[in-house]
């Protein structure tokens, strides 16, 4: 609504009020500006003196003092990330005088390669806050620490600092995990609180170094220091400490850790350890690995390109990353599904002609073994891995109440709860497609899924937390790298854990775990070379991947391109069934027939756990372990 | 008696004044509701901020080019604001004021805290916004629209409504805790009311009122605002904590003298004692590079521009704009007034930034547009078409 207009007099009187108070107000504007004008004056013109020799000898510096990032222990204690005292070269851009004299000069100096001066030279160049020094060159050697120093005068703002630099003992098998810490970057610069690290170079840029940054940071300290006309500190005036970051427990263990990657042996794949009752992750395997210190200071060109390029690619996360179709490791799920949904029970058989018919269709859906399995119930289903069984429960569940169920074991969705970079893998729907393809999803798809051939891939990461929540008989726990941060466990019930699973019937797992079981101890056990001579009970279930492409921007010789295309192996174990104390996803790529490959990876490291690091249940725990899985107890109902 | 004089010469002021100068015909600049003279002062600040902020960043050309491509854009946001008649912002003003007050629960609740104080609302990777920022116009527009309703003088009823108007966002933002802007914000609305003509005695026992309560307000200060009013008294006291700020700063304006020590030549604004130099201090590097010579030259722009403003105000016929205009040009002279003020001295540190010359854009948004909307009711002055 407009302004009511009021009479003419109420306006005149009005614009009366308002000029004679804006004119006031006019008078206070001068009178404010005078008084300005007067502390103006004083402070230039009366106390100039005074204050010239207090700028002519302010030789007070501020300068930062950068906190020492947390340490990373592994769940014995062994040191996994430490801080090493290194000499970098600085460079103050304003006090400069000629920066490509100066960057040329440097490059002939510390004889860089001719690769990596461009990268040099940018970095010279990235926006810093002022006068702040920008890091040129990290770990420098005592010959090019000598020859700055010589030369030191001819380069003013060019300085050689001591700092902590990070460095991974087991950089080979904990790079992935672990992570690395790098250069901050102009991005990240962007977002960071300056005062919190102010006289910091390095940020956590993967993995846990990323995820736990807050807390292995710390926060940036200054102290005020008096110099002499050149700059050189005479003596500290005051100081505020920085606050150290927190050292950081992870629940890994560095000798699973390393056997799984002696296990993978060169081939391209992944293992994925977890304890079912606590949620610690103790292994998280991917191989090939790479060294992650290399990243530290900055690596060369030639370097990353070649480990850019390699085909195998060490720098993929498969463990996190990597999504695989996972092959037959989903049939105890779907059997968890159908018990769940109510459309099959334990007992119910069906006969395995060697193949499988949609009504109304005439396509066969085949069984591996051509004659097929005969009568089979849920639990030799699963021992013989038959096809037939799955195609039928699949198509009575449909896709609906599959990806309800099979999403309860957390596939399709991040499982993680400190896990940087972590695919959600892809649990096909109807939605899913109608949206990808603008397709109906077709019955046949379902089946396809059933026996994990389809749409559905997965990451080693979520094979491995759905396994340990198969061994939990359903109760979810949120697999986690960190045990504790400082002094502070992480706490029991991590945030967005998925809801449990409650069968109608709990017997129901009993009879899944059995089938798993015979997988390796049964007479016709796809796994039963696997489960010679087991000392404790062991429950798996093998896969076979097929692979049908390869990245297409990839160069492969005739002899590799066969080997890149035969199966990937996949395994799924826990043990001991009674009392699972650890759950393993396996997968190597490309691994051919030896579908059983995988499993003597599986058992190898349940041996280890179990064996010799001796967290067989009943026995006296390693004292060292952590026993982060104190409190946490399962229900057993 | 001056003030006889004064008012009569004030009351032959006409009500419709001629048009600004230019031609009989509608020139170019009412058409484009700009005031020429008004915008030539602007762009002669923002000139001469530039060249400040290029030595006090330390000859950062990045930083001075992304300031500039700032001043462009709120620049445009000024002529934009311009376009819209008066009546537009009073029917708005009830909104934007209503929205502002949510933004800033919103905040209380969500908001990231970024330098230890919570002012920002994001949207992630869309905007960061600062509903503070907003209130310092919403609010004055909110009590200008309400109080153009009432009629003036306001009576008691109406200033007890005003009071609720303001009182409310300042709170909240005093929360955050951010001082500089409440204490703009609350300037802002009270200007309007004493422009709106106040009774003396209201005044007066409202400043006995003030004076009462300054001791509660003490008690509910935030410990480090406390900090910051004992070393304000005596910046000697805590030479390395928040002393450090006023003692850099007004040893740099003193060493400056008379004619300063010339372009990048300031040595506390370029050895990095000078704390904040490109945002809230920078007038220290002015006071230090160019002298008294150069700090009487920008108080005096400022001061042009205050008396265009008012200037502008006064001719204007509708209570509402002419309240807002006050409102606008009074608010941009208690920034200069208060950032001078602390970075020599004379005041507390509140982290108020120097209008137009700052390093960051918010503040730069917020007070063209405030110059907007006072062309706006400088172009749509007559209430009556002729």
């Amino acid at each position: 609504m407009p302004p009511r207009l009021d009479t003419l007099k109420n306006t005149e009187q009005e614009l009366r009020i308002f000029r004679r108070r804006a004119l006031l107000a006019l008078v206070v504007v001068v009178a404010l500006t005078a008084l300005l004008v007067g502390r103006l004056v004083y402070l230039q013109v009366v106390e100039h003196d005074k204050y010239s020799t207090r700028s002519e000898s302010n030789r007070v510096r501020v300068e930062p003092l950068p906190p020492t990032r947390g340490l990373v222990y592994d769940r014995n204690g062994v040191l996994l990330a430490e801080n090493r005292p290194t000499y970098n070269l600085t460079l103050v851009r304003e006090r400069v005088d000629d920066l490509d004299r100066t960057l040329e000069r440097l490059v002939t100096l510390l004889e860089l390669p001719q690769d990596d001066v461009a990268a040099f030279k940018k970095r010279s160049r990235q926006r810093q806050r002022p006068f702040q020094p920008a890091l040129l060159m990290s770990d420098l050697t005592q010959e090019q620490i000598a020859r700055l120093a010589v030369n030191r005068h001819r380069l003013p703002g060019v300085e050689v600092e001591a700092q902590l630099l990070r460095y991974y003992p087991h950089a080979r098998i904990m790079s992935h995990a672990l992570g690395y810490v790098g250069r901050i970057n102009a991005e990240e610069l962007k977002n960071l609180d300056a005062g919190r690290y102010a006289g910091t170079h390095f940020i956590g840029k993967t993995g846990i170094e990323r995820f736990y940054e807050q807390q292995l940071h710390g926060q940036a300290g200054l102290r005020k220091v008096e110099t002499n006309a050149r700059g050189r500190v005479l003596r500290e005036l005051g100081r505020q400490d920085p606050v150290p970051g927190k050292n950081l427990t992870l629940t890994l263990d560095t000798d699973m850790q390393q056997l799984a990657f002696d296990l993978l042996d060169g081939r391209r794949g992944s293992i994925v350890a977890i304890q079912p009752d606590s949620g610690d992750i103790l292994a998280l395997a991917s191989a090939p690995g790479f060294d992650s210190n290399r990243f530290v200071t900055g690596i060369d060109v030639a370097s990353y390109q070649a480990l850019q390029q390699d085909i195998d690619l060490p720098l993929f996360n498969r463990a996190i990353r990597g999504r695989y179709p996972t092959g037959s490791t989903i049939k105890p799920f779907v059997a968890v599904a159908g018990l769940r949904e109510g459309v099959i029970t334990p007992n119910k058989t069906i006969n395995d002609p060697g193949y499988f018919q949609l009504p109304n269709d005439s396509r066969r859906y085949r069984n591996w073994l051509r004659w097929g399995h005969g009568r089979v119930d849920m639990e030799r289903s699963l021992a013989v891995s038959n096809n037939t069984y799955y195609y039928s429960l699949a198509h009575d569940l449909g896709i609906d109440k599959l990806e309800r169920q099979l999403g309860a074991f957390g596939m399709g969705q991040r499982v993680g709860h400190d896990i940087q970079g972590e695919s959600s893998g892809l649990l096909p729907s109807r939605e899913w497609k109608r949206e990808r393809y603008n397709q109906s999803w077709y019955p046949g798809e379902t089946l396809s899924v059933g026996i994990g051939q389809g749409y559905l891939q997965l990451t080693p990461l979520q094979l491995a937390a759905a396994t340990a929540t198969l061994a939990n008989k359903g109760d979810w726990v949120k697999p986690h790298l960190a045990s504790s941060i400082g002094d502070e466990p992480l706490p029991d019930e991590l945030p967005d854990t998925p809801d449990d699973i409650d069968l109608p019937d709990p017997s129901g797992w009993d009879t899944v775990f059995s089938g798993m079981e015979k997988v390796l101890s049964g007479h016709e056990g796809t796994a039963r070379r696997t489960g010679k001579g087991l000392e404790y009970r062991m429950a798996g279930k093998s896969g076979t991947a097929q692979v049908f492409s390869l990245g297409r921007d990839e160069r492969y010789n005739a002899e590799e391109l066969a080997e890149r295309l035969r199966d990937h192996a996949l395994f799924i174990a826990f043990a001991p069934v009674e009392d699972p104390q650890i759950a393993v996803a396996v997968i190597v790529e490309n691994a051919g027939g030896g579908s059983t490959h995988a499993a003597h990876l599986a058992r190898a490291m349940t041996d280890a756990w179990l064996l010799e690091e001796g967290h067989m249940p009943g026995e006296d725990k390693d004292s060292a372990d952590l026993g982060s899985a104190a409190g946490r107890s399962r229900e057993d109902d | 008696m001056p003030w006889t004089t004064l008012s009569r010469l004030l009351n032959r002021y006409p009500v419709r004044p001629p048009d600004s100068g230019m031609s009989r015909r509608k020139s170019l600049w009412q058409s484009l509701h700009l005031d020429p003279w008004l915008l030539a002062l602007l762009l002669a600040l923002v000139g001469a901020g530039l060249l400040v902020l290029y030595s006090a960043s330390g000859k950062h050309t990045d930083m001075v080019v992304g300031q500039a491509l700032r001043f462009v854009v709120a620049f445009g946001i000024m002529a934009a604001l311009a376009q819209f008649p008066p009546a537009t912002f009073y029917r708005w003003a009830p909104l934007a004021y209503g929205l502002g007050v949510v933004m800033l629960i919103a905040v209380e609740l969500v908001g990231d805290i970024g330098m230890g104080a919570q002012r920002w609302l994001e949207i992630p990777g869309v905007v960061r916004f600062q509903p503070s920022e907003m209130m310092k116009l919403a609010t004055p527009l909110m009590v200008s629209a309400y109080l153009s309703r009432t009629g003036l003088p306001p009576r008691l009823p109406h200033l007890f409504v005003a009071a609720v108007l303001i009182g409310l966002p300042v709170v909240l933002i005093a929360m955050q805790p951010d001082l500089g802007t409440s204490l703009l914000v609350t300037s802002s609305a009270l200007i309007v009311v004493l422009l709106a003509g106040l009774s003396w005695r209201l005044i007066g026992f409202f400043l006995l009122l003030a004076g009462a309560a300054l001791p509660l307000l003490w008690i509910n200060l935030q410990n480090y605002q406390r900090q910051r009013v004992l070393t304000f008294l005596n910046p000697e006291s805590d030479p390395l904590g928040s002393g450090w700020n006023i003692i850099q700063s007004t040893t740099a304006i003193g060493s400056g003298g008379l004619q300063g020590k010339g372009w990048f030549e300031g040595t506390q604004s370029q050895l990095e004692f000078l704390p904040e130099r490109h945002t809230d201090f920078i007038v220290a590097v002015l006071g230090e590079e160019f002298g008294l010579i150069g700090m009487i030259a920008l108080l005096a722009l400022y001061f042009v521009i205050v008396c265009r403003g008012l200037w502008l105000a006064a001719g204007v016929q509708d209570t509402f704009g002419r309240l807002m205009a006050g409102s606008v040009i009074l608010t941009f002279f208690i920034y200069v007034f208060v950032n001078v003020g602390m970075v020599s001295g004379i005041l507390p540190v509140v982290g108020v930034p120097l209008p137009l010359i700052s390093y960051g854009g918010t503040s730069s948004v917020t007070l063209l547009a405030g110059f907007g909307i006072l062309m706006s009711v400088h172009a749509h002055r007559r209430l009556l078409p002729r």
